[in-house]
């Protein structure tokens, strides 16, 4: 008996020890030098809701992607028939399809061809071949598509985070989630907006060559003739919405695209100039630039990034050595944003903010306060009342909710979980839910008592018999807070889990440890009288 | 010190008709509210934009709107927040696709142009996408429905043994129909104060799904201890006499948790605020409903009991 008694003191008195091991960094700013070379040093983790910050789901457009790829593989269809001379093509996308459309002549010599050369397209539907010419529907297979939206997302996620970590911002969080979406927390944010517009921007740079010849005023009215677009200039930040815009027609197909950039620098504002970013491009892009520029003197070569020209150009002559410039109403904020977006890389597809959550740094610290003062007042309320009610029984419980709350947040430090302000609210809610155990206990031993028993006894089965009604009030609530943790989201999350881990230390400390109190009592001399 | 003498003999089941026909009109009430008028919902589950504003001098809501409509966002549902005096309001803007980021800038500006670029503060935005908060509001409500069928399943196998096959259940279907009472309670008590419904509310309403069967399982432990020791008892009386042992219990436990939640609701802040009311609706509404609900159903049922 005593012997087992040691035993249950000790396995107690070193969940004390190492739980104010997991707390002191949590408290103690800053720690003794030597402390980090034995024992953790994190603290406790603050949700985005308590220390500020931005909580942002993105949904990556993967359809877009896949359209893009698409789009590509016309061109290179396009291209190919024409090589392979067969007669009477016409080549469309619709949608997530492209009809091909040759003589049927021909149809065997494409046929053929699509399966040499393009091996990833299927037909959608089997080929018709009506007054001589030969319809082909095709689309990407399955596999192809689902391999196609997962580079999409992934591709996005590398290089958001890149373009977060070029903005600086400690220790954000960048993740999937789902099968499209991205979810980023950049804690203690100060300018979530100049944020969002980084990581939004699709940067998708091309250079294209505007068609002078067309009338810009008739294309916008109608359509633009075939390989030719209407495209719209850049209006500056501060600009507003409703400015009048400049049209350009350019070429549908652009002669380079931005994944040639090597570097990208800002050019602070000269007399009469905004700011300007200075695009430096690796050997590939330079020499392709160099042919490109050559090929085109005299020409107007637009700078379109996301489908905006920011500037068009004339081509003087020949430029070597790889260097161009966006020039535009910039100020020097936004030629700096412009250059992380260029230098990070485009997203393979545009995307949308699904969810947004920020909070500015003095709300979550009235939060905490807020926080802090319930649990002090409803703290203090349970403990009065229970000393009250119960008086030394109901010390025996106060004592052993004081620990439940050591053991619970260390617990949630020595797991990195966050605590958020719903989780402060489950910690203030354990407080007062944590002394049903002892009042179930305490009820039962009146009960056993007033049957009569001898003190001993009567604790021995209230304990015992208090046991099954304890363990089935918390596994029930144990169980809606794992369906809480599944369902929920950030903040939400952070009041599962301190429910739960509220639970499980409220059943160790009410039972197990008030029971060590009376057995130590009992062991030592024998129990004439209890304050219950 | 003694909540009830021992020996307290209510005569609860005593009451179920009234219980029955009171609890069933309140509960058709805010279903027939529910099916007509619907929650307020929240960003949340409705989508679209919400701020926080904190204003550091004194602010009137027309003038907050005046400011908006510069921006084109005169329509948007500006009300206090927070303390009385404390100068703090919350915007629903109703926009459809405004481009990522330009909202803050938006609202920034037009607040700057009017009140001064450091006479406020936007504390906090939150902005739910229309797919998602559609996906959210679904989630959530299953979320409540699956705890509700869990409890009532736990319950259910935890008595099977005890007393057979369908007593359990019974004791099962009792704890879900008192279950349903509290959620329904709650929200309707939600709504009646006018609080809107999202994330938080859903937490409030697992929370007292997973506290309030908390009673039912005590009492419903009693009366299996009670079927088993008094032989020569009516199941009406036992069960009454179960409800009155551990009456004591039922209120200390719901009463600590309503300390706490009382000190929650007036100084945890507005945030919390809903969470906290719709804790003490419900807790209080379970402890109702265990006694005059979840009981009185075993009784519906009863006859035969394996002893």
């Amino acid at each position: 008996m005593r012997k087992a008694l040691l035993t249950r003191i000790s396995i107690f008195a070193i969940a004390t020890v190492v739980s104010w091991i997991y707390l002191i960094p949590s408290f103690v700013d800053p720690l003794p030098s030597w402390w980090g070379n034995i024992f953790p040093t994190e603290k406790i983790h603050l949700g985005l809701d308590l220390q500020g910050g931005t909580h942002l789901v993105l949904d990556v457009k993967v359809d877009k992607a896949i359209e893009n790829n698409l789009e590509r593989i016309k061109e290179d269809l396009i291209t190919a028939l024409r090589e392979k001379a067969v007669s009477g093509v016409s080549v469309e996308r619709d949608g997530m399809q492209i009809h091909v459309k040759v003589s049927a002549a021909s149809a065997e010599r494409t046929r053929g061809l699509l399966k040499s050369d393009f091996g990833n397209l299927v037909e959608a539907k089997p080929p018709q071949t009506t007054a001589g010419a030969t319809d082909f529907s095709l689309t990407l297979s399955k596999e192809e598509m689902r391999a196609l939206r997962d580079y999409a997302v992934d591709q996005s996620l590398e290089t958001i985070r890149n373009r977060i970590d070029q903005f600086g911002v400690s220790e954000p969080i960048i993740q999937r989630q789902g099968l499209t979406g991205i979810l980023i927390q950049l804690p203690g944010i100060q300018d979530p907006d100049r944020a969002k517009e980084i990581i939004g921007k699709t940067a998708l740079l091309e250079f294209k060559l505007v068609d002078d010849s067309v009338n810009v005023e008739d294309a916008v009215k109608s359509r633009p003739p075939p390989g030719r677009e209407v495209l719209f200039g850049h209006a500056g930040r501060g600009e507003g919405i409703g400015t009048e815009k400049q049209a350009y027609v350019v070429e549908s197909k652009a002669l380079m695209t931005g994944d040639y950039i090597q570097d990208a620098r800002v050019r602070p504002a000269e007399q009469l100039h905004g700011a300007s970013v200075e695009l430096i491009l690796n050997g590939r892009g330079a020499k392709l630039f160099e042919q490109i520029t050559a090929a085109n003197v005299k020409r107007r070569l637009a700078i379109v990034l996301d489908n905006r020209v920011y500037s068009a150009p004339v081509i003087q002559e020949r430029i070597g050595g790889g260097r161009a410039s966006i020039t535009g109403n910039f100020d020097l904020k936004e030629a700096r944003d412009l250059a992380i977006v260029l230098r990070a890389g485009a997203l393979p597809a545009p995307v949308e903010v699904a969810e947004e959550r920020t909070v500015g740094p003095s709300l979550g610290k009235d939060s905490i306060q807020q926080g802090i003062n319930s649990f002090i007042v409803g703290g203090a309320f349970v403990v009065l009342f229970m000393i009250f009610y119960y008086k030394g029984a109901g010390a025996v419980a106060v004592a052993a909710l004081i620990f439940n709350l050591l053991y619970m947040i260390a617990i949630l430090a020595g797991f990195q979980a966050v605590l958020t302000l719903p989780g402060m609210a489950g910690i203030v809610l354990t407080v007062g839910m944590a002394v049903d155990a002892n009042v179930l206990i305490n009820e039962r031993i009146r009960e056993e008592l007033r049957a009569g028993r001898a003190i001993r006894s009567a604790i021995e089965a209230g304990y015992q018999n208090a046991l099954p009604a304890i363990l089935d009030s918390n596994i029930t609530t144990f169980l809606s807070g794992v369906i809480l943790f599944q369902f929920g989201t950030g903040p939400i999350k952070g009041f599962a889990v301190t429910l739960c881990i509220g639970i499980l230390t409220t059943v160790v400390t009410a039972v197990y440890l008030t029971r060590i109190y009376y057995d130590y009592r009992m062991s030592t001399r024998r129990l004439e009288r209890i304050s219950i | 010190m003694e909540l009830f003498r021992s020996g307290t003999k209510i005569p609860f089941t005593k009451y179920r008709k009234i219980a029955v026909v009171l609890s069933s009109t309140v509960n058709l009430l805010v279903l027939a509210f529910l099916l007509i008028k619907g929650p307020a919902l929240g960003v949340d589950f409705a989508g679209g934009t919400m701020l926080q504003l904190k204003f550091f001098q004194k602010v009137a809501a027309p003038e907050i709107r005046q400011a908006l409509e510069t921006v084109q966002l005169g329509g948007s549902v500006i009300q206090d927040f927070g303390q009385e005096g404390s100068n703090e309001f919350l915007v629903r803007v109703e926009t459809t696709a405004v481009e990522i980021g330009a909202l803050g800038d938006r609202v920034k500006k037009a607040l700057s142009d009017k009140f001064g670029a450091d006479k406020f503060e936007i504390r906090r935005i939150e902005f739910v996408g229309p797919k998602v908060g559609e996906d959210l509001r679904w989630r959530g409500t299953l979320s409540v429905i699956a705890a509700t069928v869990m409890m009532g399943v736990y319950i259910w196998v935890r008595f099977a043994s005890a007393f057979g096959t369908r007593f359990g259940l019974q004791f099962g279907l009792g704890a879900v129909i008192a279950l349903v009472h509290d959620v329904l309670v709650t929200v309707g008590a939600l709504m009646l104060a006018n609080y809107e419904f999202d994330l938080t509310v859903v937490a409030a309403l697992l929370t007292i799904v997973g506290f309030s069967v908390n009673d039912t399982v005590v009492i419903c432990d009693r009366i299996r201890e009670n079927l088993r020791k008094i032989r020569r008892e009516t199941l009406e009386n036992i069960i009454n006499t179960s409800i009155n042992e551990t009456l004591s219990r039922t209120i200390l436990t719901t009463g600590t948790a309503l300390l706490v939640l009382l000190a929650l609701y007036l100084l945890g802040g507005a945030v919390i605020r809903p969470f906290a009311f719709a804790l003490l609706v419900g807790f209080i509404s379970g402890v109702y409903s265990t006694i005059f609900i979840a009981s009185p159903i075993i009784l519906l049922w009863g006859g035969t009991v394996r002893r």
